[in-house]
């Protein structure tokens, strides 16, 4: 029997080492890997908390259903920007990409 | 103290995804951490079965790794020429980061110790094919998730015609 707080403190680890990746890398994409680790972690929370608190509702697997659409957007759209600025700028490098910039 | 055969999987499970996980996040090497994703991804697929959510298991397959990290290999394949791999690849402040995300961490550890619902055991699942039934019933029934699965899928309509739009090259 493994108790809920294994599944908790797994996923609270994936989301912080996710949130590291977020704020400390120099890439793009890498950044985008980031965020992707910190969407599995909150799937792995909830799908935890479902089966552990009440499996006969369906609120907790039809969340992590439209999470995983929202991510398979999100890195679409995000993957296109990132190459379609890295055709302009010629660069991955989150800080170079400043054209916004006061 | 007994270890069950279930909890070793479950300590295997975790440590391929912590562990590619911190991989992904320090390698140097880019397409080396798009691979290590693919790894991180497959250990969730690992915990997903484990609490007996399997259609998230192989849809965790399917999509996560068979779409979403093969598409971040050809993002990283489409940008090779330019960030070196020899650079610093994380920003000077990242000790900083590191602190944010352990702090992040005690933080969310010690808010969750302290409910007392913490060292639940699993109630046992009747009907192992029950909630994929239920789930299927749920997401096109009008009285519960019909509404947000439909726009969900006019989401993946717009992000399909955004990233053509956004990537699209004119000779």
């Amino acid at each position: 029997m493994i108790p809920l707080s294994w599944y908790l403190v797994a996923a609270a680890a994936l989301f912080c080492i996710g949130l590291f990746g977020v704020l400390a890398r120099r890439n793009a994409i890498a950044i985008l890997m980031g965020v992707e680790l910190m969407l599995n972690a909150v799937n792995i929370n909830l799908l935890a908390f479902w089966r552990y608190q009440d499996p006969q509702q369906t609120a907790g697997p039809a969340f992590v259903a439209i999470v995983f659409v929202t991510a398979a957007a999100e890195v679409a759209v995000g993957l296109a920007i990132i190459i379609s600025a890295y055709r302009r700028r010629s660069t991955v490098v989150a800080e170079e990409i400043d054209n916004l910039k006061g | 103290m007994q270890i069950t055969p279930i909890q070793l999987t479950f300590m295997l499970a975790a440590v391929i995804t912590l562990g590619s996980a911190l991989m992904v996040v320090s390698a140097r090497n880019i397409l080396h951490a798009a691979l290590w994703l693919v790894a991180s991804l497959f250990g969730v697929a690992m915990l997903f079965a484990l609490l007996q959510a399997n259609f998230f298991a192989v849809v965790q397959v399917v999509v996560y790794i068979g779409a979403i990290a093969i598409l971040v290999i050809f993002a990283v394949m489409l940008t090779r020429r330019v960030m070196q791999d020899s650079g610093p690849q994380v920003i000077r402040a990242w000790w900083l980061a590191a602190v944010l995300a352990a702090a992040v961490f005690a933080g969310l550890v010690v808010m969750l110790s302290s409910w007392r619902g913490f060292w639940n055991l699993p109630p046992t699942l009747a009907n192992p094919d029950a909630p994929l039934v239920q789930l299927g019933l749920a997401l096109v029934s009008p009285n519960a998730y019909v509404v947000p699965f439909e726009v969900s899928s006019v989401l993946l309509l717009a992000a399909l015609i955004g990233a053509i739009y956004v990537a699209f090259q004119r000779k």
